[in-house]
């Protein structure tokens, strides 16, 4: 028996007593391998193209076939495009989670569902709307085989009648998602939606709350995934070797990539490719390969998740001990071990931040929004070459696979900068240079690449100890004045990170601390905390690492700080503990969430307010 | 009073450079050492040669072996990585700049133990480079343990014997992509020296497996990877004999005894058979002939396959001539409106 007990109650009738505008969340559950995605992807793209800011988040099962799949859709006219935990509008198309999926709801959601399912039998609180899927199907896609793939776009038809959703934008949105080469395709779903819409119109009376409603709201903006930013930043910072094995959520970073490298970056005249993209062995020989190409002047880069960045640990303590610049995309997921492969978390802070033996720091920039992914890896590949080291761009499965709603992205107006590194000419004016010498102070050698034309050119880079001219050494004082170089050098990037974002609420006694895709929940937080409880609270995101005066001086400057953090151990506070003064860390608090899902507003404000004690 | 003595003219190759400009730092290694011996050969052929020191890249991974770059070739870079990642490194390094010869320097751990990995695949893309294993079947740096290459029998220092079989390099190399694949002695520097010239002649990935005793822990009684040893069984195939490009071929090449293979640069290998009839270009021939020998207890050295033809990975992945790593912005930043282009169609 479930947990929530039912009994059969009138249903709820005629039109409900107020209308919900362009405020609320749909759940879809299918079945994964069913081509629910097109379906889900079109509904949310027409939401989208009526001018009503939106967000769509999948969780899909580590499966390719027959296990359940949710999609969320909110449409949001105050622009919050977080995850929203209280569900509206179910579409229940799974039989094995439907009975779950509509306990679940909070009263007066709607359900539109399959009918055989009789889902109507379970609840009295909510508005039902069963639709015989199997029966429209079968005149709307003559072809037996392709009615599973068809039968989905029916409910974007019942959706458009119930929430209003202009059929013109759904058609639209259609033949975007098919292109011009598979017109033929979008037609038989054209015929399956309007079938469903046509179907819903004549049989149903309306009696939930939620429409839709056109706004302006999204003029101008793209409809992206975080994966794709990455790619279209690294292609316009001018990558030139990329390595990569494939991984769940990574993988359509470098598949983007491919597909942008191949229409913008061969050679007009010659056809040819200005770029190597190789799919390694492993993770080991991807990172190596990246390392490799970085030693050689390559703008070099690599896309892995958290099991890729295990394996990668020695390679990265030698990128960081040689001082070779790369880029390690993280697009993180929940661990440990193999763990939840398709849930997101931000579990890799303090594994990265450290990661390989011996005493080691890397540098991470965090993005939050595909705008974000874009320029901060342009960034990301100047700062590697700046300081000659491994460069980590940390998103999640969150950002990196879901589609968002983004402002187009600028073109770069900076030019392309490759850090320290002399030519034969600089040679012949030197006459010769020590690899490792601090001549500038920052902590940063010259360096020459392979091939260059000079007798002095060479050196001999290794893992093993080496003092300022690259000569393996096992003296003690070399030992030091090298590390403690590495230590100056990492310090000297806090004045050349980018800046956090910073918003004080004027009054406010606290604050938040936070990190990536944390922005959205944190954000609707604090107008939660202000409208419900009068709480004002200032925010922090950080988009990189090592922390920068900015943190300390927020820190000083409220009561206490709430640290967000998407796994359980509370990782970007522990690395915020390895570094501030313990009067700073006394006003540190935590907020955690760790289950797979994006992280919500409701859950932050809750545990804010239990912490407060109010 | 003085008077002018003049030195006698220096000896130099064809760059006008003498050999101490392709020697490296004084070696670290125990005297008597196989693989000081490559790197005295690996230094003649590229001096011999007259290859510009700034256009190779020196690789390796971890172990003995992997020491060895830093006493060859000092003028041109060097990348020490980490145990039995090398190919990884190369392969990075030569995307990056397809101009640069890669020369890896590898041993038996390397290779065939925590490497193995990394070499099928390097081996598999036929990677432009040439990858020289001093194969001494123990692991030196750490004190003696067998390595993945020691055979089926052989003993350690301590009496103790291999139960496991061993892998072959070459026939791995020779199965899954290698173009020019040979087996030789470090005590045989002739047939070194024709190998390593040929390998830097060679288009394509260039597997040499070097038996190179280990005269600290692998040389007594009871090894097969000796300096007595390899004397009483290696079985050299052929006579070799590389003729570069830069020389005027006028001898006439007898007809049906000497196999002359040409190479990309235009360099010659003369084969002359031994005392068995063997086809350096059949590959499955070379995996019977390794197969046969090794049931027979013989060590076959020289060119075991040599296939001028195979395109080679940077090839297959359609690279521009000239170096990536430094191509100017102009063609490696797609223009403004290209973005927008792209921009427009995810709106």
């Amino acid at each position: 028996m479930s947990t929530l007990e039912v009994s059969p109650v009138e249903p709820l009738s005629g039109q409900s007593a107020h209308t919900v505008v362009n405020d609320f969340s749909i759940q879809i559950a299918t079945v994964n391998g069913s081509g629910s995605q097109t379906a889900n992807t079109v509904l949310m793209r027409s939401i989208f193209q009526m001018g009503i800011p939106v967000s769509g988040k999948n969780m899909f099962p580590s499966n390719i076939a027959g296990l359940p799949t949710w999609f969320t859709i909110r449409a949001s006219q105050h622009g919050y495009i977080g995850r929203r935990k209280e569900i509206d509008f179910l579409v229940a198309m799974n039989p094995e989670t439907a009975r779950e999926d509509v306990l679940k709801l909070d009263d007066g959601a709607a359900v539109v569902y399959d009918e055989p399912l009789k889902l109507n039998e379970l609840r009295s609180d909510l508005h039902f709307y069963p639709v015989p899927f199997d029966k429209l199907v079968a005149p709307a896609c003559p072809e037996a085989k392709l009615r599973k793939l068809v039968r989905n776009m029916i409910y974007d038809g019942v959706v458009a009648w119930l929430l209003s959703i202009d059929m013109d934008e759904i058609r639209k949105a259609l033949v975007k998602q098919f292109g011009k080469r598979k017109a033929k395709a979008a037609e038989l779903n054209w015929g399956a939606v309007k079938a469903g819409f046509e179907y819903a119109a004549k049989t149903f009376t309306k009696t939930d709350p939620y429409r839709v409603e056109r706004r302006n709201q999204t003029a101008g903006k793209i409809i992206i995934d975080g994966n794709a930013a990455c790619a279209l930043g690294a292609m316009f910072a001018g990558v030139t070797v990329v390595t990569w094995y494939p991984i769940t959520p990574s993988s359509s970073l470098v598949e983007s990539l491919l597909g942008y490298m191949r229409r913008h970056r061969l050679d007009p005249e010659t056809g040819k490719a200005t770029y190597a993209i190789v799919q390694a062995e492993d993770e080991l020989a991807s990172i190596g390969m990246a390392l490799g190409a970085g030693w050689a002047g390559a703008r070099s880069m690599t896309a892995t998740a958290g099991p890729g960045i295990s394996l990668m640990s020695e390679f990265i303590g030698l990128g960081y001990y040689a001082e070779i610049p790369t880029v390690v995309f993280n697009v993180e997921r929940v661990g440990p071990s193999t763990g939840l492969p398709t849930r997101t978390a931000q579990g890799d802070i303090l594994t990265t931040a450290l990661l390989s033996h011996g005493d080691t720091h890397h540098p991470m920039f965090f993005p939050c929004s595909p705008e974000e992914c874009f320029s901060l890896t342009i960034d990301a590949f100047n700062f590697a070459e700046q300081f000659q080291t491994p460069v980590f761009v940390m998103t999640d499965l969150d950002l990196g696979m879901n589609n968002w709603m983004a402002d187009p992205f600028p073109y770069p107006e900076t030019p392309i900068r490759r850090g320290k590194v002399l030519t034969a000419e600089d040679l012949d004016k030197l006459g010769g240079f020590a690899r490792y010498k601090d001549v500038d102070g920052d902590g940063v050698g010259y360096r020459t690449l392979p091939g260059t034309n000079h007798n002095a050119a060479a050196y001999f880079t290794r893992g093993s100890g080496h003092n300022d001219k690259a000569q393996y050494t096992e003296r003690e004082d070399d030992y030091i004045d090298n590390m403690e170089r590495l230590a100056h050098k990492f310090k000297v990037m806090r004045g050349h990170v980018p800046e956090p974002v910073i918003h004080i609420a004027e009054k406010a006694k606290i604050g938040f601390v936070y990190v990536g895709t944390s922005d959205y929940a944190v954000r609707e937080s604090c107008d939660q905390l202000k409208a419900e409880y009068d709480l004002d609270a200032s925010t922090l995101r950080l988009k990189a690492y090592p922390f920068t005066h900015h943190l300390v001086d927020f820190i000083r400057s409220h009561d206490r700080v709430y640290v967000v953090d998407q796994n359980r151990d509370a990782q970007l506070l522990g690395l915020m503990r390895l570094e501030l003064d313990p009067e700073l860390i006394a006003r540190l608090r935590s907020v955690r969430y760790f289950g797979g899902l994006p992280l919500d507003a409701r859950t932050v404000t809750d545990d804010v307010i239990r912490q407060e004690g109010k | 009073m003085s008077t002018t003595v003049t030195p006698p003219p220096k000896k130099v190759n064809r760059l006008g450079l003498e050999v101490i400009n392709y020697k490296g730092s004084k070696t670290t290694l125990c005297a008597g050492c196989g693989h000081n011996s490559v790197s005295e050969r690996i230094v003649e052929c590229f001096y011999e040669l007259g290859v510009p020191p700034y256009t190779v890249a020196k690789f390796s991974g971890i172990g003995c072996s992997s020491k060895s770059p830093a006493y060859f070739l000092g003028l041109s870079h060097g990348f020490n990585g980490v145990h039995g990642r090398m190919p990884a490194i190369a392969t990075g390094a030569i995307l990056a700049n397809s101009q640069l010869m890669g020369l890896g320097v590898t041993g038996d751990g390397d290779t065939a133990s925590i490497g193995i990995g990394q070499f099928m695949h390097l081996v598999r893309r036929n990677l432009p480079m040439i990858y020289v294993i001093e194969n001494n079947g123990v692991y030196g740096l750490t004190k003696g343990q067998f390595s993945a290459t020691a055979d089926l029998g052989s003993k350690l220092k301590s009496g103790t014997p291999n139960d496991l079989p061993p892998f072959d390099c070459c026939a791995l190399a020779l199965k899954w992509g290698a173009t020019f694949v040979a087996r030789s002695f470090s005590g045989d520097k002739k047939q070194l020296l024709a190998l390593i010239k040929t390998a830097i002649a060679h288009r394509g990935l260039s597997v040499i497996d070097v038996i190179s005793p280990c005269v600290t822990f692998n040389d007594h009684d009871g090894s097969t990877k000796s300096y007595s040893y390899m004397k009483d069984h290696e079985t050299v195939l052929q006579e070799l004999d590389f003729v570069p490009s830069f020389e005027d071929i006028t001898v006439e090449i007898p007809e049906g005894q000497v196999m002359d293979v040409q190479m990309h640069d235009g360099s010659h290998l003369r084969i002359r058979k031994l005392h068995r009839d063997f086809d350096p270009t059949d590959r499955l021939a070379a995996l019977a002939a390794l197969e046969v020998a090794e049931a027979a207890g013989e060590v076959l050295t020289g060119v075991l396959y040599v296939n001028t033809h195979k395109p080679t990975f940077l090839e297959l992945l359609n690279l521009v001539e000239e170096p990536v790593a430094t191509l100017p912005e102009s063609r490696v930043r797609p223009s403004r409106e290209a973005l927008d282009e792209l921009m427009e169609e995810l709106r």
